[in-house]
């Protein structure tokens, strides 16, 4: 299977008709890390983590995985990048089991439904592995969702606001399991505005506005004072 | 994962949906039922059906009841916008296409085994004389109208105006599948089948399924992977 070490985004721009929504967009991340990408609505955030997905071509630039250009090997590429965006990718007429069951046969797993309950354990839904995802609560429905997106153990992985509506609890178990994947090896790009969760989980930040880089900042401490400071020069 | 296996896959997924919340099946058929008897009462006069009625008819009610199947089914990849969890999986996207494809083709010839009697019922139109004739023209009529609105379906997935934009984009470009169904249905339907004529109207519609499925598979890749917001 293939893997890469490393991710990077160098001078991507993505223009939607005339409004440029990325310009010249360059970093790296590396095995074992999480980074964050942090600002104001639609300073780009989301558009990056579709360029890192494969979703969308880059206007200019380019994304490397490794040794891989991302117009090339995307199949194999897409195979080892996991990803939780706004909604979160679950039919709800079906169960948590079989939407698992489903995502890991499109990625070629060869025991799915061992692997989805596998995943349901580790999200502490085995008790409700059966109820249709509608059924659930959000926090159940965000774990499920996150287990979705890791459920082919990828190497990149790509998460769009996923504290969103989650209870302290929730949004605790959910830095735990970044923190397992972090220790796992994986390298992690997270985009959120919630920047108490964040503090002390991001190894890096990049604090992007109107679609370029404000500030990169590694080993980010204190983001409340940092994200003022920099959203808020780069605003006068 | 090979491409069957992911056709398969999709399939089973739409059709388990389907039998648990029931919604484009009954939509689509309550529609087309509710078609065909409008026909019925505007049309027949003293039980007397107008002349290769029902041919037009059927084919008006699978084109309607087709384009709210489209619409429903990839409304339901939206909302939780799973058609892009589905393109972000490393499979061939050809193959979700016919995923997808297939699993319309199977609502539809479902929601079709109740309309055809219902026009033969009602316009007193001979449908069971030939029925394998009848089953060919059916299967490649709607193969053809489903291969482009699961096209079109597709990438107007995220267009606000999706509602409107799909069936005028739509029914302009079947029409001509349309047109060989009903032409090819009114020759079965007539006393003295021209076998000739209606071989005709069939080659037309497997020619239209294949350039049409042909262009699909080809477009569908790139036309998916450089989605706009």
């Amino acid at each position: 299977m293939l893997d890469f070490h490393e991710v990077a985004a160098e001078n991507v721009s993505r223009d939607f008709g005339r409004r440029r929504a990325l310009s010249r967009v360059s970093f790296q991340i590396q095995r074992g890390r999480i980074l964050g990408l942090l600002g104001p609505n639609g300073a780009g955030k989301s558009t990056m983590l579709s360029v890192l997905a494969t979703l969308m071509r880059p206007s200019s630039g380019r994304i490397r995985y490794g040794d891989l250009q991302h117009d090339s090997h995307r199949s194999q590429v897409r195979a080892r990048i996991g990803v939780l965006g706004h909604d979160l990718f679950l039919y709800g007429e079906l169960t948590a089991r079989e939407n698992l069951a489903f995502f890991g046969g499109l990625y070629s797993i060869h025991d799915r439904y061992g692997a989805a309950t596998d995943a349901l354990a580790r999200a502490g839904l085995s008790d409700r592995a059966d109820d249709p995802v509608s059924s659930l609560s959000r926090g159940m429905r965000q774990r499920v969702a996150l287990e979705r997106a890791l459920i082919q153990n990828p190497r990149l992985v790509l998460l769009d606001e996923p504290f969103t509506g989650l209870d302290d609890v929730s949004a605790g178990a959910l830095v735990a399991r970044l923190e397992q994947l972090r220790a796992a090896g994986a390298m992690v790009v997270l985009a959120t505005h919630d920047l108490d969760i964040a503090d002390g989980l991001l190894d890096e930040a990049i604090f992007l506005r109107d679609g370029r880089v404000a500030q990169a900042i590694a080993r980010p401490e204190g983001l409340r004072s940092i994200y003022r400071h920099v959203i808020g020069r780069e605003a006068q | 994962m090979s491409v069957l296996q992911t056709i398969w896959l999709i399939v089973r997924k739409d059709l388990t949906i389907e039998t648990r919340s029931g919604e484009i099946a009954f939509t689509t058929l309550f529609f087309a039922i509710s078609c065909i008897l409008a026909f019925a009462f505007a049309l027949v006069r003293e039980g007397k059906p107008p002349e290769d009625g029902g041919a037009g008819v059927l084919w008006i009610a699978i084109m309607f009841s087709g384009n709210l199947a489209l619409g429903r089914t990839f409304e339901r990849e939206r909302q939780s916008e799973t058609l892009r969890a589905l393109l972000l999986a490393p499979t061939s996207r050809p193959a979700i296409y016919l995923g997808k494809l297939l699993g319309l083709m199977a609502l539809l010839t479902a929601a079709e085994l109740l309309l055809v009697p219902l026009v033969a019922y009602f316009f007193q139109a001979p449908m069971f004389r030939h029925p394998v004739w009848l089953t060919v023209i059916v299967v490649t009529g709607t193969l053809g109208f489903a291969s482009v609105g699961t096209l079109f379906a597709a990438m107007l997935v995220r267009a606000r105006s999706r509602d409107m934009l799909l069936p005028v984009l739509l029914y302009p470009l079947t029409f001509p599948v349309i047109m060989a169904g009903v032409r090819g249905t009114t020759a079965l339907l007539q006393p003295e089948v021209d076998y000739a004529l209606l071989r005709f109207w069939v080659q037309l519609l497997i020619s239209f399924d294949a350039v049409f499925i042909t262009l699909a598979l080809w477009t569908f890749e790139p036309l998916m992977t450089d989605e706009q917001r």
